[in-house]
């Protein structure tokens, strides 16, 4: 079987459209809002903030502690149950693996910065569309950053390599699909996040990590924009 | 907390409040209704600067045996931490279940539904409505704010399809979830001698009382809530359920 074209009519390298917008929650100390297609993230940044239980400090520098949680009516399908769970708490940790490579926290040591992303609706792509809106509050947020990590998901959907597979893509039943999850330090090609689930060849991940480089630089390229646009006029 | 508490006060006593608006003001409202892609019914909406999203998710379930013909309706506010930075992760602090559980009591007992149009078969399924209110930015006023999502919300939402006894929530059938009344819940605060409506969060953390009145639309009540560790005089009990009856009329306009 061949995949022609996608449910959704995109490119095979489209991405979803995408906003972007940094400090839309008044009480946090830096935020952003990032929406791809129909996922949309919100990230708050607090801190740095003393840090609780004590033996967790770090005496070198800060803590970046990451909070995962979509709201209870942002699946498609059931309710989701509030709360952590298997799933979530390992998205924390790969998130925060993800962002800690850019981000300088040595100003800050024994202190915490809490980082929560919640979802009021998701289409897939959650971790991706949650390292872009980390990044973009912890910028708006003022950390020393060496650059904006940067997050789109590579798939493959039977024959065909594509970017940021929807949902729907994800459930194709008509063939084999990979969803290869992957967040890149846009400035140096240096990938942080790399996952994936499903078959694919290593001649297709070569390819498609050729493929991305261009895509990630534009999502960047919007992140950047949102922190600007913040600080303009 | 205690400076600012006297400050707040003695401006309050002057009738001046740190965002110029009168006591018994609302701040400006928005209401985005049917605003969630996912959910069956939805609606985000601003306060000043307290913006919450609710979004309603409806399931087929098993009725209560003490009333099998009876749908079930369940009210949820999540306090995350991301909207507050006194709010923290974990199980639902006892903020949290009180209000969820003061919205829920305004939208349960005005009868809100026609509980038993949510019958699908007595005494075996019925439908389950759950509405869950999240605060993005909380900035006081949560109960107020979180019960008027609720009913947007819920005027937004259509029944899923079902298909062969199960829930399709990828085909939404054009029938509303009806509602038969409107309750709006208002919370009036004191501090000190002076009473608050429409709190922000730095009002909200000072007051000494508060008092949560919902009221339907032909202006009777329908629950009540008193919290805080101070006493209210019948007069301002009575002040109080005054400007609930008053300020749930210019709510209720919005929707």
């Amino acid at each position: 079987m061949a995949y022609k074209k996608r449910y959704d009519g995109r490119g095979f390298n489209d991405t979803r459209p995408i906003e972007a917008t940094a400090g839309v929650i008044k009480n946090a100390d830096g935020s952003a809002h990032f929406k791809i297609g129909k996922t949309e993230a919100y990230a708050a940044v607090y801190g740095p903030r003393s840090l609780h239980p004590r033996f967790m400090q770090d005496p070198k520098k800060g803590v970046l502690r990451c909070f995962y949680g979509m709201m209870p009516f942002s699946g498609a399908g059931d309710r989701v149950r509030p709360g952590p769970n298997r799933r979530s708490k390992e998205l924390c940790l790969v998130i925060q693996k993800a962002l800690m490579p850019v981000l300088d926290l040595s100003a800050y040591p024994n202190a915490v910065v809490d980082l929560f992303i919640d979802f009021p609706q998701t289409d897939a792509g959650t971790r991706c569309a949650a390292i872009c809106a980390a990044s973009i509050a912890l910028a708006d947020a003022g950390f020393p950053m060496r650059d904006m990590v940067t997050a789109v998901s590579l798939g493959k959907v039977e024959d065909k390599m594509v970017i940021d597979l929807d949902y729907q893509e994800e459930a194709h039943e008509d063939g084999d699909v990979a969803d290869i999850p992957l967040a890149m330090v846009p400035s140096t090609g240096e990938i942080t996040l790399l996952q994936a689930d499903g078959f694919f060849t290593a001649d297709d991940l070569k390819g498609g990590l050729a493929d991305i480089q261009p895509v990630v630089e534009e999502i960047a390229e919007q992140m950047r924009a949102a922190v600007r646009a913040r600080y303009e006029g | 907390m205690y400076a600012q508490k006297e400050h707040t006060l003695a401006q309050l006593q002057k009738g001046v409040r740190a965002d110029g608006r009168k006591l018994d003001e609302f701040r400006k409202i928005t209401i985005d209704a049917d605003s969630v892609a996912t959910a069956e019914g939805g609606a985000r909406v601003t306060c000043g600067d307290t913006h919450v999203i609710a979004g309603v998710k409806m399931a087929l379930g098993t009725p209560y045996p003490d009333t099998p013909d009876s749908g079930v309706l369940m009210v949820n506010v999540e306090l995350l931490p991301m909207s507050n930075p006194e709010y923290e992760p974990g199980p639902p602090s006892i903020d949290s279940i009180e209000t969820s559980r003061v919205i829920d009591r305004g939208i349960r007992e005005s009868h809100a539904f026609d509980s038993k149009s949510l019958c699908v078969t007595a005494g075996e399924q019925v439908w389950i409505v759950n509405v869950d209110i999240c605060p993005v930015n909380a900035d006081g006023n949560l109960i107020d704010i979180g019960g008027l999502a609720a009913v947007a919300a819920i005027k937004s939402a259509k029944f899923p399809e079902v298909e062969d006894g199960k829930v399709n929530y990828k085909k939404l059938s054009k029938k509303p979830l009806k509602l038969e009344h409107v309750p709006i819940p208002i919370t009036v605060v004191k501090i000190g001698d002076v009473l608050v409506v429409d709190p922000t969060y730095d009002e909200w953390s000072v007051a000494d009382a508060r008092l949560t009145a919902t009221t339907i639309e032909d202006g009777r009540l329908c629950s009540l809530q008193k919290g805080g560790d101070v006493p209210l005089t019948i007069d301002e009990v009575n002040t109080i359920v005054d400007l609930a009856v008053k300020k749930g009329k210019e709510l209720r306009k919005l929707l």
